[in-house]
């Protein structure tokens, strides 16, 4: 008696929660592996699955057995040349344990535990503890986008909302109760009467046929469906955060600034693209590029052809400016913006910079980080910008990047949970 | 025109069904006494999502299991390994599971093998018909996944986890290795599961009573009150029942993965036999098959190529040996036991007269029936095929400085060749004898383990770690004291440190 049944269209992720655990239980350790592989990866191959290797110690369950030493005989299949009483070199160390079966194959050995996570995985514990500033005060306080939800149902409504099923239930009710005492009373008429006729109390029967008329009149003109019964779908109104979203690049690329720092830059663009695009549904990325003025231009141009000149800092920021006022209504979107330099900046030109977020930027982007990236002391740029700072704690940062390495602490700092749970 | 039941490589349904009734056709006349199948197509993943939980269906959830997965995952995706043809799984209605990626051969070898080998086995075996009740495990499998689910949201998953982890160390400890254990039934487990925790707890108090005894009789009591009367071999059971700050669920995790561990216990035995005797019958019932004409040359050669890999045995000095093949071993031996029936020669009658000459099915259905690996090998293995495997066995003593070969395949050799091999699967050597011998009830409530050490043999190098999981579970202190007869080798202490005499 055999059945035979096709289960390959059942869930073939029955594994899925205890993987879950284990990577719940080795987190510290993925997290590390984690890091060390965002430093270590290319700046266009962050977006990606991950190696990672545990120490086998670590993931070991440690049994009861029989260590070696001992007297032990093994039995072994393949003799060619041995006869009983020879005797044989021992192997220089390790070897000897191989009777006790398979325990030791994965105690022992000192290779790692390696395996292999995915893209989502990856990102989960490269921005695990992160979050993004502001945005759910933001979206849901200028929230201008509503969605329909079905909520129930009410008595009063529209007849293209009307819930057919429910008023006809309850139009059945309705019925059933009103008609209740009256069909009681009919029957009891009813009995009443086949006595009466049984007895042949001829008067009787006609005050009580006269009275089960009357029963049956007033029970008829119960009605079928009434105004009361009828019930609507209910539908209201849910504000919804806005998952649109627009991320500007601004970069000085006067002749100060090398590859090396136009690379380093380009991570921490690319991380933030990563971390917004887990948060929302749409991100366009508007890049802007500035020496004495700015430009917008193609990701190809603005990372990698080169310029000369002097700067002026403040040409980029009025063009972001000009750009969010004529394409990027503030209510409909979530504007982030990431500005690296190095610092240089045309003398003059700093406190004006300062004057334009202060006044225009930052009161319409949910966040604007600055990164200077570079080994030597300030300029006059970065103390007005620590002054913008200092009054707009909540969607204004700013941080300084030494070398590569520097990267991914400065990002985890500007977006790090603790820094704006107030803020959220 | 050919009377083949398929010429094509790739199988349907239909086709299987046909090679289902077929095999059962052909078994019957063998007399293979079966539960009913549940053959269970799936695919390639699900077939690692099965490997991973160690061959149960259902499964409570651990990170053990995710480890395995991430494992066999890995080995697979590269290439390393391959999967099982098949998992089988020792329940009423037996399931086995087959990989839609075989070929139609495959598929009948794996039918063959599993759902008429294995099931047999499983039904008809002393050791599963003695401790397993293959009607009532999933139940209890999907009690026990219930059961921890529930605990995990009421105590977290960390205080869960962390019981689950102490009792996997010590679950090949916790069998009762020579009294009948009542057989699970989930719907009596939920039945009683309240009541029982009740009881127990009772019973535990009564047991670390801190209230003065009378005392008139307090001398008495003092010399009533060694506990455990007896050394208790089954170190969770013990646990379970006496460990004197364990909460009720937490006895009922401990009781969880003892009652799952007993479940496996018979397979642990039984390597050789159940995949020889499983091996023995794909390769007989589809050559029956191939002998009245159902099968294709080409289906028997696919056949064979794959059995041969199965039952390929490479040397000791090969790359590719890693210990005695059990399905070589297993399967050898019955086809032996056969031969030794049908066509004995004069070395058979005098080294098994018994059999020699007798039916060879009645034999091969009595060897099945009531043995396990140790004693079916000391039983039936044969002076030919200790030849055949070219066995031999080395005395390895630490303190000498050669490996000595203790004896080979010739006539002085035999009996003891065939004695250590047989041995070698003998449970109660292969684990360590670890046995609960006092527990201090009067004073600090420690627990003292005493090892018995076979042969010079000393612990594991992870003893100490599984020494902690005791600790979390009893509470107290816990000694482990290594004895090599009446001399203490070695005191382990948890927490504490050891110290070697």
């Amino acid at each position: 008696m055999s059945y035979i049944i096709d289960r390959r269209l059942n869930g073939k992720n029955k594994s899925m929660v205890n993987r879950q655990r284990f990577l719940r239980r080795y987190r510290g350790h993925i997290k590390e592996a984690v890091q060390d592989a965002v430093n270590r990866r290319s700046i266009t191959d962050m977006d990606r699955g991950e190696q990672i290797s545990i120490p086998t110690k670590n993931t070991h369950e440690p049994r009861i057995g029989h260590g070696q030493g001992g007297r032990q005989h093994r039995v072994y299949p393949g003799n060619k040349e041995f006869n009983t009483g020879d005797e044989l070199e021992k192997p220089q160390g390790g070897g000897g344990g191989q009777g006790s079966g398979q325990a030791s194959n994965q105690g022992e050995g000192e290779e790692d535990f390696t395996f292999a996570i995915t893209r989502e995985e990856f990102l989960n514990y490269l921005f695990d503890d992160l979050a993004l500033p502001n945005m759910v005060k933001q979206s849901l306080a200028r929230t201008k986008n509503f969605k329909t939800r079905r909520a129930g149902f009410v008595s009063e409504g529209t007849p293209n909302n009307l819930s057919v099923v429910k008023s006809m239930r309850n139009a059945h009710a309705r019925r059933i109760g009103m008609g209740a005492g009256k069909r009681r009373k009919l029957k009891e008429l009813q009995a009443a009467l086949s006595e009466a006729e049984n007895r042949g109390d001829f008067g009787a029967i006609e005050t009580l046929k006269a009275d089960i008329a009357d029963l049956e009149r007033r029970l008829k003109k119960i009605p079928f469906l009434d105004d009361i019964d009828l019930r609507y779908r209910n539908q209201v109104k849910v504000p919804m955060p806005t998952s649109k979203a627009v991320m500007f690049c601004l970069m000085d690329v006067s002749g100060s600034m090398t590859q090396d720092v136009k690379d380093m830059a380009k991570r921490f663009y690319l991380l933030l693209y990563l971390f917004l695009e887990r948060n929302y549904e749409q991100i366009e990325i508007v890049f802007i590029r500035h020496h004495t003025s700015a430009k917008e231009v193609t990701e190809e141009e603005f990372f990698y052809s080169r310029e000369t000149g002097g700067t002026i800092v403040s040409s980029a920021l009025k063009l972001m400016h000009e750009i969010v006022s004529s394409r990027y209504d503030e209510n409909e979107w979530n504007i982030y913006a990431a500005q690296a330099s190095d610092g240089d900046n045309w003398d003059d030109d700093s406190p004006q910079c300062a004057e334009i977020l202060r006044n225009e930027l930052l009161p319409v982007v949910q966040y604007f980080s600055y990164i200077e990236i570079t080994p030597h002391n300030h300029q006059a740029l970065w103390e007005a910008y620590q002054q913008v700072g200092s009054d707009f704690k909540n969607s204004f940062a700013m941080a300084q990047i030494r070398g590569p390495e520097d990267i991914f602490p400065v990002f985890r700092e500007l977006f790090s949970k603790e820094q704006y749970e107030e803020a959220i | 025109m050919s009377d083949y039941i398929s010429t094509d490589s790739d199988w349907t349904f239909e086709l299987l069904e046909k090679y289902d009734a077929e095999i059962a056709r052909v078994a019957a006349l063998y007399r293979l006494d079966t539960y009913p199948n549940q053959i269970e197509v799936i695919s390639a993943e699900q077939m690692m999502d099965a490997y991973s939980s160690v061959g149960m269906p259902i499964g409570y959830n651990h990170w053990s299991y995710g480890k395995q997965f991430l494992a066999t995952q890995k080995g697979y995706q590269r290439g390393q390994m391959g999967l099982a043809y098949e998992i089988v799984i020792n329940s009423n209605p037996c399931i086995a599971y087959l990989m839609e990626e075989n070929t139609l051969p495959m598929q009948a070898l794996v039918i063959a093998h599993a759902c008429y080998g294995h099931n047999s086995f499983f039904k008809n075996n002393y050791l599963f018909r003695t401790w397993t009740d293959a009607g009532s495990i999933i139940d209890y499998l999907v009690f026990a996944k219930n059961y921890v689910r529930k605990c995990e949201e009421r105590y977290g998953v960390d205080e869960v986890e962390q019981v689950l982890d102490a009792c996997h160390a010590l679950q090949n400890y916790g069998v009762d290795r020579y009294r009948r254990p009542k057989p699970v039934s989930a719907a009596e487990e939920r039945m009683r599961q309240e009541e029982r925790e009740e009881i127990r707890q009772q019973q535990l108090n009564d047991l670390w009573r801190t209230l003065p005894t009378k005392k008139q009789d307090a001398n008495a009591v003092r010399n009533k009150r060694q506990f455990p009367s007896e050394p208790q071999e089954n170190i969770l059971y013990f646990i379970e029942k006496n460990a004197p700050l364990l909460q009720p669920w937490q006895r009922e995790l401990v009781r969880i993965v003892r009652k799952i561990s007993q479940y496996f216990y018979p397979q642990r035995q039984t390597q050789v036999m159940n995949e020889g005797w499983a091996t023995f019958w794909h390769y007989t019932l589809l050559n029956h098959l191939y002998d009245e004409g159902k099968v294709s040359d080409g289906f028997i050669m696919e056949f064979l190529t794959s059995h041969t890999n199965v039952v390929y045995q490479p040397g000791f000095d090969s790359p590719y040996f890693s210990g005695i093949n059990p399905y070589a071993l297993g399967f050898n031996m019955f086809q032996d036991i056969k031969r030794i029936c049908e066509n004995p020669t004069d070395e058979d009658r005098e080294w098994f007269p018994n059999i020699a000459g007798k039916d060879w099915l009645d034999t091969l259905h009595f060897a099945m029936r009531d043995f396990k690996d140790e004693s079916f090998i000391q039983q039936f293995l044969s002076p030919k095929l200790m030849r055949d495997f070219h066995l031999f066995s080395i005395y390895d003593d630490e303190a000498a400085d050669h490996y000595r070969v203790d004896a080979i395949h010739n006539d002085s050799g035999f009996r003891r060749l065939r004695e250590t091999l047989a041995r070698q699967y003998d449970l109660s050597v292969r684990e360590p004898n670890i046995q609960i011998t006092s527990v201090d009830i009067e004073g600090d409530r420690s627990i003292t383990l005493r090892h018995t050490q076979q042969d010079g043999m000393p612990l594991a190098g992870d003893t100490y770690e599984v020494l902690k999981h005791i600790h979390l579970l009893w509470g107290f202190d816990v000694h482990l004291e290594s004895w090599d007869g009446e001399n203490m080798l070695k005191r382990m202490s948890c927490p504490s440190i050891s110290v070697e005499l």
